[in-house]
Order: C-alpha cells, then sequence, then structure tokens
C-alpha cells in the first residue's frame, strides 16, 4: 500500500510537470490551430535563462527563486514573440503543414544554436529554491514536488480567468472561432497572436525553470522529451482546452510512473503511446476536447 | 585552392596542425561532436587533439607531422558510417579513431575492417565491437571484466548478498554491462532482487526506485552514464533510500558530483582513470589539458582518446610505416605500453587488458579507492 | 511503350550502367548516393500518403524499421543454412531480393495494423497516433535480444550496392506514379482534394486512405531493407521520430503530391549536410535555418510545377 501512495504521488508530480508544458501548446493551438513544434525548445531557453540568473543570485531563497522564475519567464516570452513575428507570421494564410515545417525548423535552430553556444554538455542548475523534503507517514514529499503541483494547478486556474473573464480571453476566443470575422468586429489579430505567443511561452519558461530545479542537469536537448510527453498529455486532453492539458498531463505521468515502477519497465515509453491511441480511438477529439461535426 | 579546402582551412589551422607544404600522416577521428551524446565525444575529442598537438610539437612520427581530420556524426544512427567512408576514401586517411559508444564503433567497423584500415575505439567496451575483424582495437577494458570486477566488489568489498539493478534500456552500454554483473553476481551466489529499466535522457526515477526500495535491496547497481546515474541517486536519497549504489565507467565526468551533489555520498564506480590520481604522469596531463580546455577538467574520455592517439603513434613509430597491414600488425604487437589511464597491453581479441581503478564518493570528494587486475 | 514503362526501364538500365563503373567511383561518393536513393524511396512512397492522398503520417521510419529489420532477420538468420559456405554472386543476389521484398511485405502488413484504426482520425491526431505507433515499432525492437535489442542488430552482409537502390527508386516511382494516375489512384487525389464530396460520390476514402498508407509502408520497408544491408548495423535509436520527421521535411518541400519536387527535396536534403560538412557544428544551424526561410519564401514547397500532362 505504501508504495502504491509513493508511485502515486511520483506520478502526480510528474504529471504535473507535463501538464505545465501542455498548457503552452494547448494555448497556442487553441488560437492558431498549430502545434508549435519550437515550444519545447523555448522550454529549455527558459531552464538555461534560470541557469543564468541562478549564478547571480543566493542559493536557497524564496526571493531569488521567483527572481530567477520572473527572468526565465521574461526571456521566454521574448523569445517565443520574436519566433512568432520572424518565422511564423509571414506563414499566417499559408497551409498548417507548412507552419508546421517552420516550427520543426525554428525547434531545430535552437537546439543546435543551443549545442554552439551552451556546449553539448549537461550542467548543473543552481538550487535557487530553498528545497526540503517531509516524512508524511511512512511517504517521502519534496518540497519541489509540491511546488510544481501548486504551481500547475495555479496556473490552470489563471488561464482560465484569462481566457473566459478577461477581454483579452474573449479576443483569443473569437480570433480562434473565426480570425476574419474577429478582425471584421475589430479584434486585432496580430496583438492577441502576439499576446499568446508570450504567455504561452512565458508558461514553458516558468515550467523549464521548475523542471530543473526537480532534476537539475540541464542540456540543449532537454525539451525534446518532456516536449513530446507533453504534447501527448495536451492531445490526449482534448487539445486547445486548458483542463484537459492538465488532466492530460496527470493522466500521462500516473500511467507511466506505474508502469515503470513495475516489472514491464522496458516498455514504459510504448505504453504512453498505447494509451494515447486507445484513448484517441475512442474518444477522437481526446478527454475533454469537443466533438465538430463537420459541415459541407 | 577548391571551395573545400578554402572551408576548411581555417579550422584545420586553429587546431595547429595544419602543414601544407609537409607531407603528413593523416588520422581520422570520427566523434559525437553534436547531438545527445555530445558530452562524450566533445571529451574524447578535447583529449585527442591534445595529444596530436603535442605529438606534432614534438616533432611528429617519422619526421612527419600528424593531420587529423575530425568528422562529427552528430551523435546519429546511420552518421558514422557515411564519414568513416568519407575518411577513408576522401580523406586517404592512414587510421580511424572512434568512438566512444559501442554502437557507433560498431557501425564503423564493418568499414574499417573491409578497407584494411586500422581502428582504434577510445571507449566502447562492448565486447562485440572488436570482435568484427583483426582491424579493430581498443585501448579501454571490456564490460566482461567491468561486470565481474563491479560483482566482486559489491561481494567482498560491500558485503551485500541482495542488490538491484537499475539500467538504461536504450543504451547498448547499460545493456550489456548490467548482463555482464547480474550473471557474475548470481553465479557467486548473490541475488538481484528487482532489475528496473529506464530510457537515455529520462529524468524521472522515482518510479524505478520506489520498486527498488520495496524488494528490499542492500545496495543498487546503476549502470548507466553520468546524468542518469547521478539524478537517479539524488532522487533516490530524497526518497530515504540510504543504501550504497556502485556503477561503471559512464559515471566518470565532473558533473557527476556537481549534480549529484552530497547525495553521491555513499557511491562507488569503476573507471579508467582518475583525476584525483596523484601519479605524476596523470597529474601532468591533467595540468596540460586544462591549459589546453580553459580550466575544464578530463574525464575517462578524454584520458582515453589521449591515449589512444598515443599507441597510434607508437605503433607508426614500430612499423616504420603507414600501410594498413603492417601497422595493425604493429598495433596488435602493443605491449606494456604506459598511458594517462595505466598500462596497455592489447591481446588476441584486440582488447586491451587494464586494470579498472575504483573510486568512492566520500564527503563530496572522489577517493581512489583501489584498483582491480584483470 | 507509355512513358513511364520506359522511364523505369531508362532507370533501371541506368542502375545497371552505373554499378558496372562502381568499382572506379569513389566510395564515399557511392555511400552519399545510396544514401540519397534510400532517402528518395522512403520520401516517395511518403508523399503518396501524405502528398496525394492528404493524410499526415509521422511514423514512417517504424515502417523502416519493420523492413530492415525483418530483411535482416532473414540474411542473418536464414541466409546461411540457404546459401552454404561458398555462395555465388547469383544466389546472394536472390537471396537479398527476398529479403528484400519478405522486408517491405511485412512492412505492409504493419501498416494495414495501423491504419485501419488510425485513419479514422484526421490531421494532427492523426500525425500523432502514427507517430506513436512508430515509437511503439521502435521499443518493440529495442526489447527483442535475438534481435540484437537496444545494441542493434550486427553483421548484417553488405548486399546493398548501387544497381538495388537505384533500380528501387526507378521501381518506387513507378509503381507510384502509375497508381496516382490509374483510374483507381484518381481515388487518392478525391480523398485529398475534398473527402466529403468523394464519399457523397460513393468512394470508400477510409479504403482509399489504407491502400496508399499500405503501399506507402511496403516502399518504407524495401527502403528499410536496403539500408539495413547497406550501414550493416541498425539500431532501435535510428528509426525514432526525429528520422521519421525528416522524410515528412523532404515531402513538404518538395511540394505535397510533387514526386518530381519531392525527390529532388531528398536529394537536396540529403546533399546539404554533407556539402556543409566542412563547417562542423555550424552546419546544422545553417540547415535548420535554410529550412525555415525556404518555407517562409516558397510555401508551396521548392519545386511546386507541373511536368506534361502526367500527373507526377
Amino acid at each position: 500500500m505504501t508504495e502504491f501512495l509513493q508511485q502515486l504521488l511520483n506520478g502526480l508530480s510528474l504529471g504535473a510537470i507535463y501538464a505545465l508544458i501542455a498548457l503552452g501548446y494547448t494555448m497556442v493551438y487553441g488560437v492558431l490551430r498549430f502545434i508549435n513544434f519550437a515550444h519545447s525548445d523555448v522550454f529549455m531557453v527558459g531552464a538555461f535563462a534560470g541557469y543564468f540568473l541562478g549564478q547571480y543570485l543566493p542559493a536557497d531563497t524564496i526571493w531569488g527563486g521567483c527572481v530567477a522564475l520572473a527572468g526565465a519567464m521574461a526571456a521566454s516570452a521574448a523569445l517565443g514573440v520574436t519566433i512568432e513575428r520572424l518565422a511564423y507570421r509571414p506563414l499566417r494564410n499559408a497551409p498548417t503543414l507548412n507552419v508546421l515545417i517552420t516550427a520543426i525548423g525554428v525547434s531545430l535552430l535552437l537546439e543546435y544554436s543551443g549545442q554552439v553556444f551552451f556546449g553539448a554538455a549537461p550542467r548543473t542548475f543552481p538550487s535557487v529554491f530553498p528545497s526540503r523534503n517531509f516524512d508524511v507517514g511512512t511517504l517521502t514529499v519534496s518540497s519541489n514536488q509540491l511546488i510544481v503541483i501548486t504551481v500547475a494547478i495555479a496556473l490552470v486556474v489563471a488561464l482560465q480567468f484569462i481566457v473566459f473573464r478577461t477581454k483579452m480571453g474573449t479576443a483569443m476566443r473569437a480570433v480562434s472561432l473565426n480570425p476574419k470575422a474577429a478582425q471584421l468586429v475589430g479584434v486585432n489579430n496580430n496583438v492577441v497572436i502576439t499576446f499568446t505567443f508570450a504567455l504561452g511561452s512565458a508558461l514553458a519558461g516558468a515550467g523549464g525553470v521548475l523542471y530543473s530545479l526537480n532534476y537539475p542537469s540541464i542540456d540543449p536537448l532537454m525539451g525534446v522529451m518532456p516536449g513530446l510527453k507533453a504534447f501527448v498529455a495536451a492531445i490526449l486532453g482534448g487539445i486547445g482546452n486548458i483542463p484537459g492539458a492538465a488532466l492530460g498531463g496527470l493522466l500521462l505521468g500516473t500511467v507511466e510512473t506505474f508502469v515503470a515502477g513495475s516489472q514491464y519497465s522496458t516498455y514504459k515509453d510504448a505504453i504512453a503511446f498505447a494509451i494515447l491511441i486507445i484513448i484517441l480511438l475512442f474518444r477522437p477529439a481526446g478527454l475533454l476536447g469537443r466533438f465538430t461535426v463537420e459541415k459541407v | 585552392m577548391s571551395l573545400r579546402q578554402r572551408l576548411l582551412l581555417p579550422l584545420l589551422a586553429a587546431f595547429g596542425s595544419v602543414a601544407l607544404a609537409q607531407e603528413t600522416i593523416k588520422i581520422g577521428e570520427y566523434s559525437s561532436l553534436t547531438g545527445k551524446e555530445a558530452s562524450f565525444g566533445q571529451s574524447s575529442h578535447h583529449g585527442i587533439v591534445l595529444a596530436v598537438e603535442e605529438i606534432n610539437a614534438a616533432g611528429g612520427v617519422l619526421g612527419k607531422k600528424l593531420e587529423l581530420i575530425t568528422e562529427d556524426n552528430q551523435t546519429k544512427p546511420g552518421e558514422s558510417a557515411t564519414v568513416v567512408n568519407k575518411l577513408i576514401s576522401r580523406d586517404k586517411v592512414v587510421a580511424l579513431i572512434g568512438e566512444v559508444a559501442s554502437g557507433r564503433s560498431l557501425e564503423a567497423a564493418p568499414i574499417a575492417q573491409r578497407s584494411r584500415i586500422p581502428m582504434i575505439a577510445p571507449a566502447a567496451t562492448n565486447p562485440k565491437v572488436t570482435e568484427t575483424g583483426n582491424y579493430i582495437f581498443r585501448v579501454c577494458f571490456i564490460d566482461p571484466f567491468q561486470g565481474t570486477a563491479m560483482a566482486k566488489f559489491a561481494e567482498e568489498t560491500l558485503k551485500v548478498k541482495k542488490v538491484a539493478i537499475a539500467s538504461s534500456v536504450s543504451s547498448a552500454y547499460s545493456v550489456g554491462l548490467a548482463k555482464f554483473f547480474r550473471d557474475t553476481f548470481t553465479a557467486a551466489g548473490g541475488t538481484v532482487t528487482v532489475e528496473q529499466k529506464f530510457s537515455e535522457g529520462d529524468k524521472d526515477f522515482r518510479a524505478q526506485l520506489t520498486a527498488i526500495k520495496a524488494s528490499g535491496a542492500e545496495a543498487v547497481f546503476v549502470p548507466a552514464y553520468y546524468t542518469e546515474a547521478a539524478l537517479l541517486i539524488r532522487q533516490a536519497r530524497d526518497l530515504g533510500m540510504t543504501m550504497p549504489f556502485f556503477g561503471g565507467d559512464g559515471w566518470e565526468a565532473p558533473q557527476l558530483l556537481e549534480i549529484g551533489g552530497a547525495a553521491m555520498n555513499g557511491t562507488y564506480y569503476s573507471t579508467h582513470f582518475s583525476a584525483e590520481n596523484k601519479e605524476p604522469v596523470v597529474a601532468d596531463f591533467v595540468a596540460k589539458y586544462k591549459a589546453r580546455w580553459n580550466g575544464e577538467v578530463p574525464g575517462a574520455f578524454s584520458a582515453l582518446g589521449y591515449d589512444s592517439v598515443y599507441v597510434l603513434a607508437d605503433a607508426i613509430k614500430r612499423a616504420g610505416s603507414t600501410e594498413g597491414p603492417k601497422l595493425r600488425d604493429a598495433l596488435a604487437a602493443t605491449k606494456g605500453f604506459a598511458g594517462v589511464t595505466g598500462v596497455t597491453t592489447i591481446n588476441a581479441q584486440r582488447d586491451a587488458t587494464k586494470p579498472a581503478a575504483i573510486i568512492a564518493v566520500k564527503d563530496g570528494k572522489l577517493e581512489f579507492l583501489k584498483t582491480v587486475a584483470p | 511503350m507509355p512513358r513511364p514503362h520506359l522511364l523505369l526501364l531508362i532507370g533501371i538500365a541506368f542502375a545497371a550502367g552505373l554499378s558496372a563503373l562502381s568499382e572506379r567511383i569513389d566510395p564515399y561518393f557511392l555511400d552519399v548516393m545510396t544514401g540519397i536513393g534510400i532517402n528518395v524511396i522512403l520520401a516517395v512512397s511518403l508523399n503518396l500518403v501524405n502528398g496525394h492522398t492528404g493524410q499526415f503520417s509521422l511514423g514512417h521510419a517504424g515502417f523502416m524499421a519493420v523492413g530492415a529489420y525483418l530483411s535482416a532477420a532473414v540474411t542473418v538468420y536464414l541466409g546461411p543454412q540457404l546459401l552454404g559456405d561458398e555462395p555465388g554472386m547469383f544466389a546472394q543476389n536472390a537471396i537479398f531480393l527476398g529479403a528484400l521484398v519478405a522486408g517491405g511485405l511485412s512492412a505492409a502488413f504493419a501498416g494495414l495494423l495501423v491504419g485501419v484504426p488510425s485513419l479514422r482520425l484526421k490531421g494532427d491526431y492523426l500525425a500523432l497516433v502514427t507517430l506513436g505507433f512508430g515509437e511503439i515499432i521502435r521499443v518493440i525492437f529495442q526489447n527483442v535480444e535475438s534481435l540484437g535489442g537496444a545494441l542493434g542488430l550486427n553483421g548484417i552482409p553488405y548486399y546493398t550496392n548501387i544497381f538495388w537502390v537505384l533500380a528501387f527508386v526507378a521501381i518506387t516511382i513507378f509503381v507510384i506514379v502509375c497508381v496516382v494516375n490509374s483510374t483507381y489512384g484518381r481515388g487518392f487525389i478525391a480523398t485529398h482534394d475534398n473527402e466529403i464530396a468523394s464519399e457523397a460520390v460513393g468512394l470508400n476514402t477510409t479504403r482509399y486512405k489504407i491502400v496508399a498508407f499500405v503501399i506507402g509502408a511496403f516502399f518504407a520497408g524495401i527502403a528499410g531493407g536496403l539500408y539495413g544491408h547497406f550501414k550493416m548495423t541498425i539500431t532501435p535509436t535510428g528509426f525514432d521520430f526525429t528520422k521519421s520527421i525528416e522524410i515528412v521535411v523532404m515531402v513538404i518541400l518538395g511540394g505535397m503530391g510533387n514526386t518530381i519536387g519531392v525527390v529532388l527535396a531528398a536529394v537536396l536534403l540529403t546533399l546539404l549536410p554533407e556539402v556543409l560538412r566542412p563547417i562542423a557544428e555550424y552546419r546544422m544551424i545553417i540547415y535548420s535555418f535554410m529550412l525555415i526561410i525556404l518555407m517562409i519564401l516558397r510555401p508551396q514547397g521548392l519545386f511546386n510545377f507541373k511536368f506534361g500532362k502526367t500527373r507526377f
């Protein structure tokens, strides 16, 4: 029983991380209807921004951690907006596949530039937040795990609020529904899309720092695997749906943890995809996604 | 001057090994300079470049300078074969140095064998590599030896009977080493309580560790590379697992202690080389390496890369020629060659028989524990 | 004789002619040529699915893996028994051809298994499910001890030569061009152009999609077999989703549904990293940068043009 509860806790904390990254995918997809492959690399840049800031910050303080987090979010947001402006905006009216390839190009560009400028060897992420372990009964929880879970929940609530309760959120939904009509009623599409990218990339930056606090080894390719898993999580939950991304992340993290802790651990990477395939076959729009009826 | 040469020249000049007017001895290096395992490729590359520069500064071999031609395989499967073909047929290298990883060495080996160009793998420890043919050599010990050494170590020094294994399923090195360890350890009466797997690049091992904790293991064998090993042990300590962890030469890197921090206390690993070793040759190498590469501390792969160049230079001298068959025979006859990773003797299987050093981590520092003779 | 058939014969004759000269050609050049040929087969076969039929598969490397492993298993495990100690040239090539076809058929079967459930999905979802299947295939091979596991399968005989590669390039292009231009093949294009309208006029679009998928997988399997007997070593990580993405990039850059364009794109994208080799680690930065620029400047694909009446 202890083992089961400990695994459940491990799974939820891993899932919270997937959820954090998945939120950014879902935000961009919700508005622009395309998969931002470069998201996982913005995540990596966020982690490196936190790393460089961490060199000038005192270790183990709450304010130092917050500065690193804020700095990484700002840097990632700036990068996201730049990518959108230079690479995606010229393709606004092109088929989504072209944008997809451009996104793959941007992703490769960031990865290879990272290897040249940051070096390929892993670096150790400084412990900018104070970290402790708690024993709850027979279970062990680390403060970093708690931070990740709390931040993930807070972000889902905040994003739901932005999307459904603010003017900008209304504009985002309008652009998502019908960009041309949105423009006709006076929404400035470019501003909305820039805002979405800034928000999504800031999330990736925050995810990068929190991820690196939990797993303090960062390298230019660190975004690839979590990015892919988070992408799976976003689709699992129904892409474009904010609570769906969180749910997908938690589900994926938990299932993966239970498989990894069993005798079938060699099939861990396959199981994540198997679950995805099974769910998509029965609910093709994801767990919380809305079905769209095709009209001629 | 062709466009190719024009592009190549500044690079070669940067490596300080350009010697146009004079005839040179061309050595090909293929390595993972970018991509997933770039850190290994870069560190062996740094060792190789340092050795070539030293030899050239001392006048070269057979009166000629060595010219190192390096190709990157991006850590991509399939690329090594292409670049080795290029090195052999375009650049006409007389010998090849590479790779750190067994998987990519296995790709290049049949091509080197077919072209009768001797190849020295600095750190590919899987036995299959040199089985490819009689032109393939290595300057490191092999996994069966390392697995046996660590099994004996667990039994005799750690005095444990129940060991769990956490290995990477996607790395040939890890799978092989885990197997050799398990075979020897269970043959000697020990029990492997559970074997949990993860993949290269994984960062979360709490699931595997929780299962290991529940299995009642007294120690954990982690035949993985340093990033995974350090993260795994850190998370194990977080989960309240205080037992000893031990692993192989994949742990050997300065980042092991940086990433693992205090969690690494009470861990052990076997390796080819230790920068902590106080022997004058090693201390001298560490100082030269640091001076050449901006204070970087050499790891086992740097040292093995460095030694492979010297072993090759020594063989060229003894052969008095750079022809494939003659060079091959000279390499095969390498005996008692003293380098920074110990004394290299090439055996009938073209593997180096070398002692392994066992390192212990105590109070956040590496401590040389003992040497295990082959 | 119809033009495509003539071109096929010319292609095979060219392959035979070139292979007669191959002794005199630089091995590195041949190596790059073989790599190009294999990528052309992969890109052209994926083009049937992603281009002509308008589906989005990201799992092509998985089918390549099936073909590579199965055909290598035939030559490594069955080959020595069938050939004996002193195999002749003819027997060797016959075994190789058999192994390739076996690899292609098993890949086609895998394509059928994957295609039937997943082709109900569309767009990004289909992309992800195929990517997922590709990764599952890779993980399975990683766990099969007799096929080498993580270390990969070594000691595959070196059977692939420039003749086989170029001949299969010609055959792949021929088959796909002919299929697309046949009466039946119009169904693929109809599915691509407007799925709902095609359904309305009575086309079974799901069946067209599955047929396209199976044909595509067959040639991916052939390409895998050629690859395995060319590199002599195959590892599961060589067939991960980055390889699939590489092939998709070739198809999109070449212009979806445009065979000549896709062939040119495959040639260009295989050559580019080789040509850029002298600038070492900066080359992949330039490669990715060029990808972005090309997509912005020529979103319809680099080589999208019509070529006579036949739809290439």
